[in-house]
């Protein structure tokens, strides 16, 4: 019946167009839809940090006597770094990254965490990291594409690109490593960390408190950005490591010299 | 399937019109706000972190 064939290949045709059309929808949802849903997430913790910080309070620290519990006590009766920070609640805004290279306007809040839900929102601290401008390796993932892009253009960072870490009482300025005469990444490292490298996803000792010397004990204090490479891809994470340059920049004092346009 | 749809729909030419752009929405809504957040974790696209 050559009527029957016609109506199957119809149907056919049409559930492949119908499929083509759902893939172009979806490309439209991950390069556009995630975007306006971050902008508006984005938007929403930065306004809630900035008030938080103008009433005095600092969620990167717990309110003392706080009942969440003991943080078990380090040398001197104080809490161990980064220990008050893994008790900061997942998803909450804790900082705000900005990286000049990216544009003056660049600026992301920092979620707790690095799941899912997490990343959906802006960029995440890994939980086990410390504390922004802690002795260590503060380790902050972000989506290379999609939900805002926080760290699409992370292989456009060059040696000496300044990360900027904003939080309630100081600016953090860390500087990639490597030489920024040259761009070498490896060059005047020091522990031979290099600034950038593409490593496998299973690679954690990137995030370790002194990055690829696994069980060193910290004396730098460093800051680790990890996303996705290349892009669209789960094969590989793009690295960049920074160390703190010079002193923490009083936030009352405005912008840090690295956030200031140039001449 | 697209002609039985169209068949299906009441009324006349503008009225299917316009139950067609009703179903195009409800369409594209399911897809945005329920199927592709459910669909997306699955796919390689964005893993971002080590170690996890």
């Amino acid at each position: 019946m050559p009527n029957a064939v016609r109506t199957t290949v119809r149907g056919i045709g049409q559930i492949l167009i119908t499929l083509g059309v759902v893939v172009l929808l979806f490309i439209g949802y991950e390069l556009w839809f995630t975007d306006v849903l971050n902008a508006r997430t984005q938007h929403r913790l930065t306004t809630k940090l900035e008030k938080q910080w103008s009433e005095g309070d600092d969620p990167l620290v717990r309110p003392s006597g706080s009942p969440s519990g003991p943080a078990s006590p380090g040398p001197g009766g104080q809490p161990l770094p980064g220990e008050s920070v893994r008790q900061v609640p997942l998803g909450t805004g804790i900082a705000i990254i900005r990286i000049p290279r990216f544009g003056l306007d660049y600026a992301r809040t920092i979620v707790q965490g690095t799941g899912e839900a997490q990343l959906n929102d802006g960029p995440g601290h890994y939980v086990d990291s410390p504390l922004p401008g802690a002795v260590g390796n503060v380790a902050i993932a972000g989506h290379r594409v999609s939900k805002g892009s926080p760290f699409l253009d992370l292989d456009k960072l060059l040696p000496g690109d300044a990360i900027v870490i904003e939080t309630k009482d100081f600016w953090y300025t860390y500087r990639v490593l490597g030489d920024a005469a040259t761009g070498s990444f490896t060059a005047n490292t020091p522990d031979g960390i290099p600034g950038r490298e593409i490593v496998s996803s299973t690679d954690s000792e990137v995030l370790d408190p002194v990055p690829d010397h696994p069980g060193q004990r910290p004396t730098m204090r460093m800051i680790t950005l990890t996303t996705c490479h290349p892009k669209f891809s789960a094969s590989h994470r793009m690295i960049v490591h920074g160390l703190l340059a010079g002193v923490p920049y009083p936030r009352s004092a405005g912008d840090p010299p690295a956030l200031r346009p140039a001449g | 399937m697209y002609g039985w749809i169209w068949r299906t729909l009441p009324g006349n030419t503008s009225a299917k019109l316009a139950g067609c752009a009703v179903l195009v929405v409800v369409a594209v809504a399911l897809l945005y706000l329920v199927i592709f957040p459910w669909l997306e974790p699955m796919l390689p696209l964005n893993r971002v972190t080590v170690g996890q």
